[in-house]
């Protein structure tokens, strides 16, 4: 990733007046920025809350269910009860992000309306639109969405995301599938980076994202929105090995509450994303955390079963 | 004269964005994780992010001490956001235990402008930022800002908010070699923050080079 973090084409313009201005692009990716070298942990209750906060958390994941649970369970999964949303942000003080199904825009608005930090446009719930994403452009509040390869990264931010993650194969705690999306990302944008100019129309066309974007891309070697990882992590050294290969933070889902020791194992998560870079941290931070969660291998959930493949 | 090592407190936020505005103003910049990190640098920013998760990895990495120490000896330190909050020596709406660095006599109000919804941009007037009349004004991205409450009788005001609900709030302020604000000028082009702290850097070299000379 280049030092370059500002972007040509899709660099919101400056304001005009002189007037507080809420909800533009900048103020929404760099909402994201903020949450960079952090950890995101998925929360079903307050009390869980609480353990991220403390453990160091840079902001929750409130949801009904975590997708282990989802996975075990079935049913149609929808956005989080409006009480139990409250009751998160009533405790903690960083954060709350909740999740609405791809395409369901009413669930958008009322997560908007309960003051949610950050919506997660999700397929670990049940799609509602198998056509349209939600249109986020519409929003104040901004919206991290999953891809698993980069023009499905450039499709969701042409729609509005403010912040793009890896999808993984959630409530696994198999990371193969994370690893697989941020490799190909990131060699993805490579390509782009040494393509000639005239060459990029036939990419744009190829990765069915808009020219312009798919250019200031290959201008500047990155996305223009900041990119984490999601999907199976379940581990410290899973989160350091995802930030070694290009993630700016993790998303971590039931990977830590459906583990032995959650306190910490929360802890020790955010303390190898900090340090993903040196391996006498992530071995001591590796050590007494207990059991991990049990785990499903991806191959051995049936394609129609398969979360990433919700969203196109 | 070459341009100051400065380093940018790397345990969590936008520590490339702040890399790159004070590479862009000169100096040399290192990521600052561990002791000898901090011991070499002769500037510290302490970036935007969770103030929360920075306090956490102070305290397990044990940071906390060694870094009130340098401010203690005299360092410069820049913060924007949380680093503004970890600056203060007194702040409002913390987690259960939330400490700070401290070293800025201020009292600083965590998330006071409310919720990501109401994170907004907005144009200031800061003479002493480079951005006085005639300048083109200092265009401030606030995001789940903080703002100062109330700041002791050292303490220099750069920036109020203009207008709506939060005017007058102060919003950039600097003590000695401490600066701090609410805003992110990292995010953008414009770097005169940023240049206003290189230029702290400088003087505060300059005035020890003095210091050591007068005492042979």
């Amino acid at each position: 990733m280049s030092e370059q973090s500002q972007s040509a084409q899709s660099e919101p313009t400056e304001p005009t007046g002189a007037a507080p201005e809420v909800g533009t692009a900048r103020v929404k990716r760099g909402m994201a920025e903020m949450l960079k070298g952090g950890v995101i942990m998925d929360v079903v209750t307050a009390d869980q809350a609480k353990i991220a906060e403390d453990a160091g958390a840079v902001a929750v994941m409130a949801l009904e269910r975590v997708p282990a649970d989802i996975r075990a369970q079935g049913g149609v999964s929808r956005m989080s009860d409006p009480d139990m949303i409250d009751s998160i942000i009533e405790t903690v003080s960083i954060p709350v992000m909740a999740k609405a199904r791809i395409g369901h825009f009413v669930e958008a608005q009322v997560l908007q309306s309960l003051g949610v930090d950050y919506i997660d446009e999700s397929e670990v719930l049940t799609p509602a639109d198998y056509s349209h994403h939600i249109d986020k452009w519409q929003f104040t509040v901004p919206f991290v969405c999953g891809a698993t390869n980069l023009g499905e990264a450039l499709r969701r931010i042409t729609e509005g995301a403010a912040m793009i993650r890896s999808k993984g194969e959630a409530g696994t705690g198999d990371v193969s599938n994370a690893t697989t999306h941020m490799r190909t990302i990131r060699d993805e944008i490579r390509r782009l980076t040494s393509l000639p100019e005239d060459e990029l129309y036939l990419a744009a066309k190829e990765l069915q994202a808009p020219y312009e974007l798919v250019k200031e891309v290959a201008t500047n070697g990155k996305l223009p929105v900041v990119v984490f990882t999601a999907g199976g992590i379940a581990t410290p050294a899973d989160a350091a090995m995802m930030m070694q290969l290009g993630a700016e933070g993790v998303f971590v889902g039931s990977g830590i509450f459906k583990s032995g020791n959650p306190e910490q194992r929360a802890a020790a998560i955010v303390k190898a994303t900090t340090f993903y870079d040196d391996p006498d941290v992530i071995a001591k931070v590796s050590r007494g955390l207990g059991e991990a969660m049990v785990g499903i291998n991806v191959d051995d959930i049936p394609v129609p079963h398969r979360l990433a493949e919700r969203g196109w | 004269m070459s341009g100051p090592l400065i380093g940018v407190l790397a345990l969590q936020g936008d520590v490339r964005e702040h890399t790159h505005a004070l590479r862009a103003s000169g100096a040399e910049v290192v990521p600052v994780r561990r002791l000898s990190e901090l011991a070499a640098v002769e500037g510290l920013v302490i970036p935007g992010g969770e103030s929360t998760t920075m306090d956490r990895l102070l305290k397990v990495f044990e940071l906390y001490e060694p870094l009130r120490a340098r401010i203690a000896d005299g360092l410069p330190v820049y913060g924007s956001c949380a680093g503004m909050i970890l600056l203060a020596d007194r702040i409002l709406d913390g987690a259960g235990g939330q400490a700070t660095v401290g070293g800025l006599d201020m009292t600083v109000r965590r998330n006071a402008f409310g919720r990501q919804v109401d994170s907004f941009e907005e144009d200031l007037d800061a003479p002493l930022l480079g951005a006085g009349e005639g300048d083109a004004p200092l265009h401030a991205i606030f995001i789940r800002a903080p703002w100062v409450e109330e700041v002791g009788p050292g303490v220099e005001v750069l920036a109020t908010v203009r207008s709506g609900p939060a005017a007058g709030r102060i919003v950039a302020v600097r003590q000695g070699v401490l600066m701090a604000t609410a805003f992110h000028p990292e995010i953008g082009s414009d770097h005169r923050v940023h240049r206003a702290f290189v230029d702290l850097v400088l003087a505060n070299r300059r005035r020890e080079e003095s210091a050591a000379a007068a005492d042979l």
